[in-house]
């Protein structure tokens, strides 16, 4: 099976390459960020960004246009929105924003449907379409990726510090408004590459859990990070190969990529917890 | 004068916490801001350093200022190491990247070494007991050379030994020209250190030279109720006694005190 997995055209198919690169790109930055967002206390809040992107990426296939631009729009709409809160009523703000995504997405997602009649619009906004991702857009996630790294590295030290303290940080004399701020559109970035690859609403699977092993393991921040990326892209190009090779086990049907993303996700996190012990 | 408070109000929806405080430290003052739980001690550091606003008043600082808070809520997961947050304390404000120098990590390394951290350097700050992260917090403080160094009870959860050797430490500080201003709710161990003293009480503040105030009428005075001062070995202890003979509910004469 392995042999028919890597060379009969597992890496030949353009599609397989555009879900790896994508899946890689997505891997990474919520890889990166999502070390930041378990620190931060802000997973819920990342979880409210993906179901507000949903609306945009049920947009994007009413409106027939590119579904990064429209995860992406909606996201930074989103992390408008919940900008200038404090942690305490972040919370809030974010599950009032969820519902509100969500309900837009349910609207949207039905437009889609019955005007323009898009088959599976649903579980490819929700769930994640990995292979049916158009061309070029695993570049354009990989560039997309590479800008949310170097705009992390710009924020790095002043986020770290207000992650372990926010009064600190504001003593040291760092803007931390403008570092929340920033940290928010990097969130919505991360998530709407992940929603890409797994679905809005499992974004938060690999936001959330490879960083949370990353940080089991890790005592120092750059270690963490590298990990969370390593392990979110080793979850990704897995549940890729896995997907490609479960249309053996049920011939002819491809099972669902987000699945596999997700469980080995959860191996991974169990893994590094029971390490930890 | 490196920080001088004029008459400051500071209310909490409509309570005033704080009312007409005044006070003024000069370089390399060693100060203890005492008072019991509850009357207004974090509140006032909190004003001087900008992170509550005054209804009245004024404060005046010169050159930066360094605090350590008294709680911080560190996860056990942060993966930040003793070392990595007294780096912070360095550049921690700064964007951009910068590639690690030989003269930071020196800089870093003689912070650990004056407060006497190299030993749990590496630790994750998450698994440091209360004592060591203080002195992390301390060096985090120092290591960019402020002025002014603000301690929000920092020896509250130390014993003995790590509170004197702390007090020791800011002695050392201050004698290099900072300001320390720290509070406690009990001023035992600080007496043989510090020069200055801010009392809160009811909301007034009665300041003025440690001999001045600590005398065992202005402490009864102060307190409400009978307060010993005592002599030992050299060493002045402040000891409360006898609550019921000399009670008084009135606290307002309070910042008369000179
Ligand atoms: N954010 C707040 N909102 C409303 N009231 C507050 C707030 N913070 C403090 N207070 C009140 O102000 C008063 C002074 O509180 P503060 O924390 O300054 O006292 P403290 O001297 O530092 O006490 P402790 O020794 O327990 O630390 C208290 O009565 C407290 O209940
Ligand atoms: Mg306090």
């Amino acid at each position: 099976m392995f042999d028919s997995l890597m060379f009969g055209g597992f890496l030949a198919s353009t599609v397989v390459q555009n879900a790896l690169l994508i899946g890689a790109a997505a891997a990474v930055l919520s890889g990166i960020v999502g070390v930041f967002t378990v620190l931060r206390g802000q997973s819920f809040a990342g979880h409210a960004l993906a179901d507000v992107s949903s609306a945009g990426g049920a947009l994007s296939l009413l409106l027939g246009i590119n579904p990064m631009l429209g995860f992406f729009g909606l996201g930074l709409l989103g992390a408008l929105g919940l900008t200038g809160r404090r942690r305490g009523d972040g919370d809030l703000a974010a599950g009032i924003l969820l519902g509100t995504g969500l309900g837009l997405t349910a609207l949207l997602l039905h437009f889609a449907v019955t005007m323009r009649g898009v088959a599976g619009a649903a579980v490819s906004v929700m769930f994640g379409s990995l292979f049916a991702a158009p061309p070029g857009a695993g570049v354009l996630a990989f560039f997309a990726a590479l800008a949310g790294i170097l705009l992390l590295a710009l924020i790095y030290k002043p986020l770290l510090l207000a992650s372990l303290d926010s009064e600190l940080a504001s003593v040291r004399g760092a803007n931390i408004r403008l570092v929340a701020g920033v940290f928010l559109v990097l969130l919505a970035l991360a998530v709407t590459l992940s929603a890409m690859a797994v679905g809005a609403i499992l974004s938060t699977a690999l936001l959330i859990g490879p960083a949370a092993a990353a940080l089991r393991v890790s005592r120092r921040p750059w270690v963490a990070m590298l990990l969370a990326a390593l392990f979110g892209v080793a979850c990704c190009w897995g549940g890729v190969a896995l997907a490609y090779a479960s249309y053996d086990w049920t011939p002819g049907r491809v099972w669902p990529v987000s699945f596999f993303i997700t469980s080995l996700v959860l191996l991974v996190y169990a893994a590094a917890s029971w390490r930890r012990q | 004068m490196s920080l001088t408070v004029t008459n400051l109000t500071v209310r909490y929806g409509g309570r005033e916490v704080l009312r007409d405080v005044g006070f003024a430290l000069e370089p390399g003052a060693f100060c203890g801001l005492i008072g019991a739980n509850g009357s207004g001690k974090t509140t006032l550091l909190r004003t001087i350093l900008g992170f509550e606003t005054p209804s009245a008043g004024r404060v005046e600082r010169d050159g930066t200022v360094g605090y350590v808070p008294q709680k911080l809520q560190i996860a056990a997961d942060m993966p930040v190491r003793a070392r990595d947050l007294v780096a912070l304390g360095l550049d921690g404000h700064r964007l951009g990247f910068s590639w690690p120098s030989a003269g930071r990590r020196r800089r870093v390394e003689e912070m650990l070494a004056s407060v006497d951290a190299l030993a749990f350097a590496d630790q994750r700050v998450g698994e440091l007991s209360g004592g060591q992260l203080q002195r992390v917090l301390i060096a985090h403080a120092l290591v960019s050379g402020p002025k002014l160094l603000l301690l929000d009870e920092p020896l509250a959860n130390l014993d003995l030994r790590a509170a004197a050797e702390i007090v020791a430490l800011l002695k050392r500080v201050a004698g290099q020209g900072v300001t320390v201003l720290i509070s406690a709710h009990d001023m035992n161990p600080l007496l043989g250190a510090m020069d200055r003293l801010v009392y809160l009480a009811n909301g007034r503040a009665a300041s003025g030279r440690t001999e001045q105030v600590v005398r065992t009428e202005v402490l009864s005075e102060l307190y409400g109720y009978h307060i010993d001062v005592i002599r030992v070995h050299g060493r002045i202890l402040v000891v409360a006694g006898n609550a019921e003979a000399h009670h008084h509910h009135d606290h307002d004469h309070v910042a008369a005190i000179p």
